[in-house]
C-alpha cells in the first residue's frame, strides 16, 4: 500500500509484517523511531506472537538475540553508531555463531566529537565483523531489503545488517509502498534453522575452538558469506517478480554505459549524485554511477564488470579510515587490482557527520576529478581555512586546547561553505 | 550442514575420547580398614559389619553376621563388658555406639523369632571332645561343628554354660536367655554329656576316638585366704555362693553380709546378696575405688543398688556376727600398707571374692603340658604342649571374661580344623585401624538440640548403664545407625557424588563403588570427603 | 525486613537419620528422598573427561546444579554458559562435555542470551523449558553485571547461577570484585605495604540480586550438597528471575591441596566467612546455621594465597578478616539456637 510516511515507520511496518519472534532494543538516535514503532505494533497486537524486549544495552540488546536466535526464534534488533560499538563484542560473536540476526543500523556518525548525524563510520566499524551488510537509498529500499534480508539470513545462517542512513532516511517522510502481510509471507517462509538449542536434542553450541579448527570454521564463515553474493541477485530477482520492485541485488548501474568516469556510493547519496549525473549528462560530462547495495559480501566480480568500460572511478565515501583513507575506496581499489586498464581510481569522502552533500559539490569534485591532478583523499567541502588556523595554532603553542571546541569557535566566525 | 554443529558447522564430539586418567600421580583406593571396635571384640565380632544390616532393619542378616563369630550375642548382650564401645571412634564425637545393647536386642531377636544356625553341609569325619560347656566350650563346639567335624561337648556340672550359669547372677543374665542360646548350638548336632566329669584326658579322648580336644574347663574353685576366725564365723567363698544360686537351696548369708574383695566377682556376689534380701551388703576392699578391678560401671550399679563399700580396709579376724578391719593407707607406689587403726563391722556371713582357680587334675601325667601359675599354657595356635590337646578359656593365661572365653572357642576351633586337616590355620592379615584421624565425621548427624534430650533419654535405657531393659525396635535401629562405620564403605555415595569428574561408578546397592581410573585425575576429594575412611590415596606407578 | 532468624527448611525429613545424613546419599531412605547426586542415573551433565584441574569446585558446583536443575525440570533445561574456566574446560574442540542443551556466547552477556533464549521459548510456546544461565564471578559480578541487573530488573524467566571461585582463574587468577580482602592474585600481589587484595567495601551480588526485588535469591555452598539441590529445585519452582551464587573453591587460584576442595567450602562456611542464607522477593527467609564454629584462621592457613598473612604474623589484618566473619555471623545470624526458633 502506497503511503506517505516517516522512514523508521515503513521499515518498522516491514520488520512486523515479517513475523519476527524477538526484538530486542536499546534507545539509540537516530534508530529509535524503529523500534518504537515496533514496540507498539507488539503492543497493539499487530505484530503477533513477538516478544520485545527492552534491554539494558545494546550489549544486552544482542546479547538476548544472540540467545533468541540460538534457540530457533527469528530475531531483530536495531541500533547505531556508539550502540553498534558498544554491542560490539557481540556483533562478532553472533556471526561465529552463524545467527540470522536482521538488525537495522540507522547509520550515523561515531564520537568523539559527539555528533548524532549521519554518516557511515558505525557500518564500517563492523564491515569486517562477519555480518552482512546492505545499504538503502531509499526508504522503499530499507522496506524492501529487510524483507529481502530475514530470507537472506537465515538461508545462509549468517546475521545481517541493514544499514538505513540515520535522519536522511530514517526521518525523511517519504512515498512508500508497504507490501500486504499475504505478499510478506509468500516470499518468506517461516524461519528453519540449521542448529537450535534444545532439550528435545540437546547439543553444545559456542565451545571453544582451537587453532586445530579456527580457520575451518572462519573459512566456513565466509563460505556462507560466498553463498550469500550468489544468493542476493536471485532474490532480488524473486522479489522483483513478486512484488515488481527493482531493490536489493548486489549493486545497481546508473547511466553507466559508456562512461568515462563512474562514481561508486552507497546509501542515499545516490539520490543526489544520480541528479548531479543528469545534469552533468546534460552538459555532456561522460559520467555513469555505481550503487552498491551489498558491501558485505562485497560483489567484487560484478563490480569490476560494471567498471569495465570505463576511464576513471569516484568513489564517494560517507566515512573514512584515519591515517589510511574511504573505507568503500579501498574495496574498490581491491576489487580492481589486477586487472587490465584498471580505471584510475580516486577517493572523496562526503557527508560526515551530517554536513550535507551537495550537487554543486559533488559536480565540483568531478570535474575537478576530470581534470586537475588527484592525490590521495578528497574531503568534499573541507573548510580549508579553519583547518589551516587550527593547524598554526597547534603548532603554535603547547597546551592549544580541544581542537573541536577550537573549530566550532572558528566555525561560528567563518561559515563552511565558502 | 553437518547434523550437530559445533562452533557453527564443524561436527563435535563427546569429552569422554579425552581420558583425563593420565593426570594422575596418585590413585584412590577403595580399603577396608578395621574398625577400632572390631579390633577391641575379644571375640573378633564384626561389629560394624553387623551394624550395617541392623541400621537397614535387617536384623535377621545382623544376627547372622554377628552369629559368624559368636553364637551367644543374647548372653554377650548383657555380660560382655564391651571393650568395642570404650574403643569407639563415636567417643570422640559425642558418645559411643551402644553396640553391646544392639547385640543383645538381635540376641533376643533372634530368640524371639526362633531363628537357628544352619548345620554343617558336609562332615569331616573327625571327631573333637570339648571339655567344660562354658563359653570358651559352646563358641569352640559351635565353630568346629560348622566346620563339620563331630563335636561332643562334655561338661562335669548339671547344665551346660559354666560360669555364665554358674558365675554370673540371673539379674545379668536370665537362664532362659541362656538355655536358648546353648540349645540352639545343640541343636545343630553337638552330643552334649552332662554330669560327666573328665578325670583323665588321655584315656577320654582314647575311649571316645577322639581325633582332638579342647579344654575350657573353667575356673571354678575359689581362693581363700586365712581369716582367724572363732567358730560360729561363716566364711564362704564367692564361686560357691554364685553357684548355689543355681541349685535348690539358696546360700544362707544373713542380713549384714559383708563380701572381701575388689573384683567384678565381688559385685555380683554383692549385688546377690542384697537380692537375698541382705539389709546390709558391704564389700571390703585394700584399695581404694579406682584400683578396684571390677569395671566402673558395675560399681556404679551395685552403689544405686545400695551396697556400701569399705576401701582401704582389709579384714584382720571375724568372730560370730562381726569383723574386724584394718584401715590401709595408699604407700608412695599405690601399694596399700597397714596403719594400725582398727574398727569393728557387723557381719553374719564373709564371703571371699579373692579369685578362682583352675582345677587342672584332668591333665595329670599329660606328657608335654606346661602348667604355669595355675594355667596351661598354649602355643599361639591355641594347642598345649601335647599334640591335638588345645585350651583355652579361664584355664590359659589371659583376660577371664566371658568375651575372651568365646573369642578363645573360635581361635581354637579354626587352629583345631586346620590341625585335623593337616594345615596350619593363618588369621588374615589385620587392616589397619580406621582411627579417627582417618575419618571425615562432618558427615554424621549431630542430633540437633530438640531432639537431643528425647535421645539422651532413649539412650539411657540403651545403654548397659540401664541394668536389667533391653532395647525396644526403634532404640535399637537408632542405636544402630549412630555407628559410624569406620574404614567400611557404607554406601553413602559421597565418593560418588563429591568426584570433580565423574570418575566413580556406582555399582548398585550391596556392590558399592568402582573407580574410574580412565578419567580419575588423583585430585583426592574423595579420600578426603569419605566420612568413614575407606579410600586411601597411593602414589601412582610412573 | 529480614527473616534470618529462621532456619532454612532441612534437607532431610527423617525419624532416624544418624548414618550420614550430610552425606551425599543415605541407603536408609527411599530414592527419592536422596540427592539427585546419589543417584545411579544422574545427569551427569558435565560428563568425564573434561579439562577442569584437579579438584576443581567449580566443576563439581556447575554439575550439582545442572544435574538438579535437569531433574527440577524433568531434563527440558537449555543452559546458557558465560566464558570462563567452566566454558573453557568443558569444551575444548572437538570436545563437548555437556550433555545437555547448552549455549555459550560470550563472557559478559550469560544473562542477556538467556534472555533471548526464555523469550523465544515463550513465544513458541515451550512453557515447559526452563532456562539456567551460569558464569564465573567475574563473568557475573564485574563483567556481566550489566546483563545480570537487567534480566534481573526485567525479571526475565532465568535462573541465573554464579559460580564464585573469588578471582579471574581462567585467565591467571587476577583479581575480581569477588576477590576477598587479603588474598594474593595475579594483580593484587603479596608484595609492599598492603600485601594481597584491598580491604574495599566488597560487593554483595546476593544482596545487590535481593534489592532488585526477584522472587528468589540463595546463596550456596559445594560443602553442603543437600542445600544446594534443595535450592536449585526450589528456585526451578518460580518463575521470572531467580539468582544463586555458590562458592566453589578454586585449588589453582587459591594455592590449596586438590583434596580440599570440599573442605575449604566447608570451612568458609562453618567460619561465618561465606554466610548461607535465602530470599525471596527481597526479603531473607532463613539462613543456614553453622554446625561447628571455626576460627576463620582454620580457613585461611589451608590457602597460599593467605600465606603472607601467616608468614610475618599479619595478627591485624587477621583480625579484620575474622571481624568481617563475626559480621556475617551477626547479620545473617548463622549461629544456631540462640535466642531464636
Amino acid at each position: 500500500m502506497l503511503k506517505q510516511v516517516e522512514g523508521s515507520i515503513s521499515t518498522a511496518e516491514a520488520i512486523g509484517l515479517c513475523r519476527p519472534e524477538v526484538i530486542c532494543a536499546y534507545p539509540i538516535t537516530p534508530q529509535t523511531h524503529i523500534v518504537e514503532g515496533l514496540g507498539r505494533m507488539v503492543r497493539t497486537g499487530e505484530v503477533k506472537n513477538c516478544e520485545f524486549i527492552n534491554v539494558e544495552s545494546e550489549f544486552g540488546a544482542l546479547s538476548a538475540c544472540i540467545g533468541s536466535s540460538a534457540a530457533g526464534a527469528r530475531t531483530y534488533t536495531a541500533t547505531s553508531s556508539q550502540g553498534l560499538l558498544f554491542m560490539a563484542e557481540a556483533v562478532y560473536n553472533a556471526s561465529g555463531m552463524g545467527l540470522p540476526i536482521v538488525m537495522t543500523l540507522g547509520t550515523r556518525a561515531i564520537g568523539a566529537p559527539i555528533n548524532i548525524w549521519n554518516d557511515h563510520s558505525d557500518a564500517m566499524s563492523m564491515r569486517d565483523a562477519g555480518w552482512l551488510q546492505m545499504f538503502a537509498e531509499t526508504n522503499q529500499e530499507s522496506v524492501d531489503l529487510h524483507i529481502q534480508a530475514f530470507r537472506l539470513a537465515e538461508a545462509v545462517s549468517m546475521p545481517i545488517m541493514v544499514c538505513v542512513d540515520g535522519f536522511i532516511l530514517t526521518h525523511a517522510v517519504e512515498r512508500v509502498d508497504v507490501p500486504t502481510q499475504a505478499e510478506v509471507d509468500a516470499f518468506l517462509p517461516p524461519y528453519d534453522p540449521v542448529q537450535v538449542v534444545d532439550p528435545k536434542e540437546p547439543i553444545s553450541i559456542g565451545a571453544m575452538v582451537g587453532p586445530d579448527a579456527f580457520t575451518e570454521v572462519k573459512y566456513l564463515q565466509n563460505y556462507k558469506l560466498d553463498l550469500a553474493l550468489k544468493l542476493i541477485p536471485e532474490l532480488a530477482r524473486e522479489f522483483k517478480k513478486k512484488f515488481d520492485r527493482d531493490s536489493g541485488g548486489l549493486l545497481r548501474t546508473y547511466r553507466t554505459e559508456d562512461a568515462d568516469m563512474v562514481v561508486v556510493a552507497m546509501g542515499s547519496v545516490n539520490g543526489t549524485i544520480k541528479d548531479v549525473i543528469d545534469e552533468m549528462r546534460a552538459d555532456g560530462f561522460s559520467i555513469g554511477l555505481v550503487t552498491l547495495v551489498s558491501y558485505r559480501p562485497f560483489p567484487a566480480e560484478e563490480l569490476r564488470k560494471a567498471l569495465s568500460g570505463c576511464k576513471q572511478t569516484v568513489v564517494v565515501d560517507r566515512s573514512f579510515a584515519i591515517g589510511m583513507g574511504g573505507q568503500l575506496a579501498a574495496d574498490v581499489d581491491h576489487a580492481l587490482r589486477n586487472v587490465d586498464r584498471a580505471p584510475q581510481a580516486l577517493s572523496v569522502i562526503a557527508g560526515l557527520g551530517g554536513r550535507p552533500v551537495s550537487r554543486a559539490s559533488l559536480r565540483g569534485i568531478f570535474r575537478k576529478a576530470k581534470t586537475e591532478p588527484w592525490e590521495g583523499m578528497h574531503f568534499l567541502d573541507l573548510n580549508q581555512k579553519i583547518v589551516a588556523t587550527e593547524v598554526e595554532h597547534m603548532s603554535s603553542k603547547r597546551r592549544s586546547g580541544p581542537i573541536a571546541e577550537n573549530l566550532l569557535r572558528r566555525v561560528s566566525v567563518a561559515p563552511v561553505a565558502e | 550442514m553437518p547434523q550437530h554443529p559445533f562452533a557453527i558447522t564443524l561436527d563435535v564430539g563427546s569429552s569422554l575420547a579425552n581420558q583425563t586418567g593420565s593426570w594422575r600421580n596418585e590413585r584412590p583406593v577403595y580399603v577396608d580398614r578395621l574398625p577400632p571396635c572390631n579390633n577391641a571384640c575379644p571375640a573378633g565380632e564384626n561389629i560394624q559389619g553387623w551394624l550395617f544390616h541392623a541400621e537397614t532393619g535387617d536384623y535377621e542378616t545382623a544376627w547372622r553376621v554377628l552369629t559368624q563369630n559368636n553364637p551367644l550375642p543374647s548372653c554377650m548382650g548383657r555380660v560382655c563388658y564391651h571393650p568395642c564401645e570404650s574403643k569407639c571412634n563415636r567417643a570422640d564425637v559425642d558418645s559411643a555406639v551402644g553396640i553391646n545393647s544392639v547385640e543383645r536386642f538381635l540376641g533376643d531377636e533372634a530368640i524371639k523369632r526362633g531363628w537357628k544356625f544352619e548345620a554343617p553341609k558336609s562332615e569331616s569325619g573327625k571327631r573333637v571332645l570339648i571339655v567344660g560347656a562354658g563359653p570358651s566350650g559352646l563358641s569352640a563346639a559351635y565353630h568346629l561343628r560348622l566346620l563339620g567335624h563331630q563335636v561332643v561337648l562334655q561338661d562335669a556340672g548339671p547344665k551346660a554354660g559354666g560360669m555364665m550359669r554358674f558365675g554370673i547372677p540371673k539379674y545379668r543374665l536370665p537362664r532362659e536367655v541362656l538355655d536358648a542360646e546353648i540349645q540352639r548350638i545343640v541343636d545343630i548336632g553337638v552330643e552334649l554329656k552332662l554330669n560327666a566329669k573328665v578325670d583323665n584326658i588321655q584315656e577320654t579322648m582314647k575311649a571316645g576316638k577322639f581325633d582332638a580336644a579342647f579344654l575350657a574347663v573353667g575356673a571354678h574353685i575359689g581362693k581363700r585366704a586365712y581369716i582367724p576366725a572363732g567358730e560360729a564365723a561363716k566364711i564362704v567363698d564367692a564361686v560357691s555362693v554364685l553357684r548355689s544360686m543355681e541349685g535348690e537351696e539358696k546360700p544362707l548369708l544373713g542380713r549384714k553380709v559383708v563380701v572381701y574383695g575388689g573384683g567384678n566377682t565381688a559385685l555380683d556376689v554383692a549385688r546377690t546378696a542384697k537380692r537375698l534380701g541382705a539389709s546390709e551388703s558391704i564389700i571390703v576392699y585394700r584399695r581404694t575405688r579406682a584400683k578396684m578391678p571390677a569395671h566402673d560401671f558395675e560399681v556404679e550399679e551395685a552403689l544405686e543398688e545400695g551396697i556400701m563399700m569399705k576401701w582401704l580396709s582389709t579384714i584382720k579376724r571375724m568372730d560370730e556376727g562381726k569383723l574386724t578391719i584394718e584401715k590401709m593407707e595408699l604407700d608412695k607406689t599405690g601399694f596399700p600398707q597397714p596403719t594400725g587403726v582398727f574398727e569393728t563391722l557387723e557381719a553374719d556371713s564373709v564371703v571371699l571374692a579373692l579369685g578362682q582357680d583352675v582345677d587342672l587334675g584332668l591333665l595329670n601325667g599329660v606328657p608335654g603340658l606346661t602348667i604355669k601359675d595355675g594355667v596351661v599354657e598354649v602355643g599361639p595356635n591355641m594347642m598345649t604342649g601335647a599334640n591335638g590337646i588345645f585350651a583355652g578359656g579361664d584355664m590359659v593365661p589371659s583376660e577371664r571374661t566371658v568375651t575372651v572365653a568365646v573369642g578363645h572357642g573360635k581361635k581354637a576351633a579354626r587352629h583345631i580344623d586346620a590341625w585335623l586337616r593337616g594345615k596350619t590355620y593363618t588369621p588374615a592379615e589385620k587392616h589397619e585401624i580406621a582411627s579417627f584421624d582417618k575419618l571425615n565425621t562432618w558427615y554424621y548427624t549431630d542430633a540437633p538440640g530438640t531432639v537431643r534430650p528425647v535421645l539422651d533419654t532413649v539412650r539411657r535405657q540403651s545403654t548397659f548403664d540401664e541394668v536389667v531393659s533391653g532395647l525396644d525396635e526403634t532404640n535399637a535401629l537408632y542405636e544402630a545407625r549412630r555407628c559410624l562405620s569406620c574404614g567400611n564403605c557404607f554406601e553413602c555415595d559421597n565418593c560418588y557424588g563429591v568426584c570433580p569428574d565423574n570418575a566413580v561408578i556406582k555399582l548398585g546397592p550391596g556392590n558399592r563403588f568402582r573407580f574410574n581410573y580412565d578419567y580419575c585425575k588423583g585430585c583426592g576429594v574423595c579420600a578426603k570427603e569419605c566420612p568413614c575412611g575407606a579410600i586411601a590415596m597411593v602414589p601412582e606407578e610412573i | 525486613m529480614n527473616d534470618a532468624t529462621k532456619e532454612m527448611e532441612p534437607t532431610q525429613k527423617l525419624k532416624f537419620y544418624q548414618k550420614g545424613t550430610f552425606t551425599v546419599g543415605n541407603r536408609l531412605v527411599s530414592e527419592a528422598d536422596r540427592t539427585v547426586q546419589a543417584s545411579i542415573d544422574r545427569s551427569n551433565a558435565i560428563t568425564c573427561g573434561h579439562r577442569g584441574c584437579q579438584g576443581c569446585g567449580e566443576a563439581l558446583g556447575a554439575r550439582y546444579v545442572v544435574d538438579a536443575a535437569m531433574r527440577a525440570t524433568n531434563n527440558n533445561l537449555i543452559v546458557v554458559n558465560a566464558t570462563g574456566c567452566l566454558e573453557v574446560f568443558t569444551t575444548p574442540y572437538p570436545e563437548t562435555s555437556w550433555q545437555v542443551a547448552w549455549v555459550h556466547s560470550l563472557f559478559g552477556n550469560a544473562a542477556a542470551v538467556g534472555t533471548g533464549v526464555a523469550a523465544a521459548m515463550r513465544v513458541k510456546g515451550r512453557s515447559e523449558v526452563r532456562i539456567l544461565a551460569q558464569g564465573g564471578d567475574g563473568g557475573s559480578t564485574d563483567i556481566g553485571f550489566g546483563c545480570l541487573s537487567g534480566m534481573f530488573e526485567r525479571n526475565d524467566d532465568v535462573l541465573y547461577v554464579c559460580y564464585d571461585n573469588e578471582g579471574y582463574m581462567n585467565t591467571g587468577v587476577q583479581r575480581s570484585s569477588a576477590t576477598p580482602p587479603a588474598a594474593r592474585t595475579a594483580t593484587t600481589d603479596a608484595v609492599g605495604d598492603e600485601p594481597g587484595n584491598v580491604f574495599g567495601t566488597g560487593k554483595s551480588v546476593p544482596k545487590i540480586a535481593m534489592a532488585h526485588g526477584i522472587p528468589y535469591v540463595a546463596i550456596a555452598s559445594v560443602a553442603d550438597l543437600h542445600d544446594l539441590e534443595r535450592k536449585v529445585t526450589k528456585a526451578m519452582g518460580f518463575h521470572g528471575a531467580r539468582y544463586i551464587h555458590v562458592q566453589v573453591p578454586c585449588p589453582l587460584g587459591w594455592g590449596s591441596a586438590s583434596h580440599d576442595t570440599i573442605r575449604l567450602a566447608r570451612l568458609a562456611v562453618e567460619s561465618g566467612v561465606f554466610p548461607i542464607f535465602e530470599a525471596e522477593y527481597g526479603v531473607i527467609t532463613g539462613s543456614r546455621k553453622i554446625r561447628n564454629r571455626v576460627p576463620v584462621v582454620e580457613y585461611l592457613k589451608l590457602q597460599k594465597r593467605y600465606a603472607h598473612l601467616f608468614k610475618n604474623g599479619d595478627a591485624p589484618r587477621l583480625e579484620r578478616l575474622q571481624k568481617l566473619a563475626d559480621r556475617n555471623i551477626a547479620e545473617f545470624n548463622l549461629l544456631a539456637h540462640e535466642g531464636n526458633v
